[in-house]
């Protein structure tokens, strides 16, 4: 167990660096506490993988050292570094029983027989799959299989740090909701530090009490599931992350003052003046845009029932944006005023929010 | 123009695939087919497409038979999950490659795939081939080269079921709008209920080869006619319980929850129902007053995002709830949760609808 942390890291491919766009990584800065549960989250080709290949040691990074807890790992191997990597396709052997899957780790590092027995059947009771613990592995379905290499990257109590992968790819849509029930349990249960690799938001923020978020090679906002969601600290946060994502325009930001579509627009906090941006956008989240009796005039352009919740889309002087509202309520039509909820309204410079 | 289904019906072997069925859509109508994987889906519209052949039955187009006709003699696009294009091509290539084969002047092939390129956001790409495409680009290349020669018949097999979360949610978007203004029939097959509502037109729900029900997509989502169409047609899935009416009063068969019957319930004979509640009528919040409050362990608590999808186990049942923004509760935690009464349906022993609006 221990802290993971990462000093001013950058990674490159290329033997020369010439730009920006040569770099898969940008200056990575993060500390991770012991016992924690983390997530990697971003698109494919943002720099997770990058990332994660650097924290288990098959990547040696460019610039930059990892720590765990104060001990410089650069540059130990993936097995000096102590720990346990769980990938998208169950890594086990089919001809092995449930129970020798389990042991593999540990009879590896000559762990004697007397305590793998009942570490195994711990670990099996956890994962529920105590009944299948002397068939024969072959014989599961995926989804039982991926269980099993969950549970070979548990077994082993020395490890640093646990790493996951993509872990649910090969689970059935149905499962996968239990799968994801179980890590939670796992974590709270052995309380080791966990780290979850993810282009898929749902998983990221289901598992990690922190999320990390990256887009092209740089970490973009590190925080709670509630803090991606009530306040992006960059753009791509807040498109990437719900569903439909933030609006984002362009805005006009003066001496402090806000003005949207014509309309000066009510921020809960004072914004910085004294920095100049190339570009200045308003960020919105469709769930804070509600109909008014004043404000900013919009066009009702569609409404689209998606059964839990209306998204309408509108158009005013300033772009096109959506708002959700509630299926029951009625929708005005042609034109109407929407004001946005000035608690979660946000101004991004270049891309970064403009605060205080 | 129209696509009819007569009494189609595909046996393989001993086994039924597709049970029975009449479908009857019309000119200039988004058909959506929507089941779990399984449902029938491909193998209807394989037989629609003329790729594969009914046991028994008939399918007419524009009033004519045309069972057993091959497809390459019917006029129809297809689009698969899989993203699939010609590799030597370049992007112009593959899209105006269907216009190649039917003799058309070069002029009007660059004019035409120019315009429903640029409806795909394309037209920078032309010179590209297709392993030079992100996965959203070779998607839109396939859905050009549907789009190019003027099909009476377009079939899209689960066209965005490979794409990344954002990507899909940006497509969905743009497909209805593809369509309109343009002489066809389309039918689009699907796993996600969410596909369906926001793509609209009319849906057809499918479960284990049969065709439930068939309608405008809003009518069939707000009132299925069976418990079956409301699981299809619900994810996360609709929450079903045994309940009993005595009374004024419905309660669950174990007394545990009850509430005062909405007055056009009334006249409906005491005994023994089944109540569907969608995900999203139960809450950690309060919605409207008319609500039940119902307590248990969380099993998880699945965030999306900007959704919460709270699962828990109250009794010997396992629920379901969905609700906006992000509630973080613990696994194994106590929750007390809200039900919005208003919004329950009501199903008979036989599980059908009990249409009461």
């Amino acid at each position: 167990m221990s802290k993971i942390s990462l000093n001013n890291l950058s990674h490159s491919y290329l033997a020369q660096q010439n730009n920006d766009l040569d770099w898969a990584l940008k200056d990575i800065d993060l500390e991770w506490s012991d016992g924690g549960a983390y997530a990697l989250l971003g698109p494919s080709g943002c720099g997770k993988t990058t990332l994660l290949n650097i924290i288990s040691g098959l990547l040696k990074p460019t610039k930059g050292e990892v720590y765990f807890d104060d001990k410089k790992i650069t540059h130990l191997s993936s097995v000096e570094r102590n720990i346990a990597q769980i990938f998208q396709f169950p890594v086990i052997y089919d001809t092995m029983t449930v129970f020798d899957n389990l042991a593999f780790p540990l009879r590896n590092r000559g762990i004697s027989e007397d305590k793998i027995q009942p570490r195994v059947k711990e670990i099996a009771e956890m994962l529920d799959l105590s009944e299948t613990l002397y068939n024969r592995a072959s014989g599961l379905t995926a989804d039982g299989k991926q269980k099993i290499s969950l549970g070979r990257g548990l077994v082993r109590s020395d490890v640093n740090v646990i790493m996951f992968d993509e872990p649910l790819t090969v689970i059935d849509p149905h499962l996968k909701w239990i799968l994801k029930s179980k890590l939670k349990e796992l974590h709270q249960e052995i309380n080791r530090t966990m780290i979850y690799v993810t282009h898929d938001q749902t998983e990221a923020l289901t598992f990690a009490d922190q999320v990390v978020v990256m887009h092209e090679g740089q970490l973009v906002q590190k925080g709670t599931p509630v803090e991606l969601f009530e306040k992006p600290k960059h753009t791509f946060v807040g498109h990437f992350i719900g569903s439909p994502g933030m609006n984002i325009l362009p805005c006009k930001l003066m001496n402090g003052k806000v003005n949207f579509s014509g309309a000066k627009i009510e921020m809960e906090k004072k914004i910085s003046s004294h920095k100049t941006y190339s570009k200045t956008q308003i960020g919105i989240r469709p769930e804070f845009v509600s109909f008014s009796n004043s404000g900013i005039a919009v066009k009702i352009l569609k409404v689209n029932n998606a059964g839990r919740h209306k998204i309408i889309d509108i158009e005013c002087d300033g772009g096109k944006l959506k708002m959700i509202s509630s299926v029951t309520a009625t929708t005005p039509s042609g034109t109407a005023y929407v004001k946005f909820n000035s608690k979660y309204t946000y101004v991004y410079g270049d891309d970064w929010i403009v605060e205080e | 123009m129209s696509l009819e289904l007569k009494n189609v019906e595909k046996k393989v072997g001993t086994k039924t695939h597709i049970y029975s069925t009449n479908l009857r859509f019309e000119k200039n109508t988004i058909n959506i087919l929507l089941g779990s994987t399984l449902s029938g889906k491909t193998t209807l519209m394989q037989i629609m497409a003329g790729l594969d052949k009914p046991t028994s039955g008939e399918i007419w187009f524009n009033e004519k038979n045309v069972t057993g006709v091959p497809v390459q003699k019917r006029n129809i696009s297809m689009v698969y999950q899989q993203f699939i294009n010609y590799p030597n091509f370049t992007v112009f290539e593959n899209i105006a490659s269907p216009l190649k084969i039917v003799n058309i002047s070069s002029n009007e092939i660059k004019n035409r795939v120019g315009k429903i390129a640029e409806l795909l956001k394309l037209s920078d790409m032309f010179h590209k081939k297709p392993h030079e495409l992100s996965g959203g680009q070779k998607q839109r290349t396939a859905l050009a080269r549907a789009l190019v020669k003027d099909s009476g018949l377009i079939l899209l097999d689960e066209p965005l079921a490979n794409l990344d979360f954002k990507l899909r949610e940006e497509l969905r978007e743009e497909l209805p709008r593809l369509f309109e203004n343009r002489d066809c029939i389309v039918v689009y097959a699907t796993t996600e209920p969410m596909d369906a509502l926001l793509i609209g037109g009319n849906t057809a729900t499918l479960y284990e080869g049969g065709v439930i029900q068939y309608g405008k997509t809003v009518d069939v989502y707000n009132k299925p006619k069976n418990v079956i169409s409301a699981k299809v047609f619900n994810d996360p899935p609709i929450n079903t319980a045994k309940v009993i009416k005595k009374g004024k009063t419905f309660s669950f068969k174990n007394n545990s929850l009850s509430w005062q019957c909405r007055s056009n319930l009334e006249g409906l004979a005491d005994g023994h129902y089944t109540i569907g509640i969608r995900p999203h009528s139960i809450t950690p919040y309060k919605q409207t007053e008319n609500s039940v409050q119902i307590k248990g362990k969380v099993l998880i608590a699945e965030l999306s995002g900007s959704e919460s999808v709270i699962h828990f186990q109250s009794g010997d049942i396992k629920w379901v709830s969905l609700s906006t923004g992000i509630h973080p509760l613990k696994v194994g935690a106590e929750a007390e949760l809200h039900m919005d009464v208003n919004q329950f349906l009501y199903f008979d022993q036989n599980n059908k609808l009990i249409d009461y609006v």
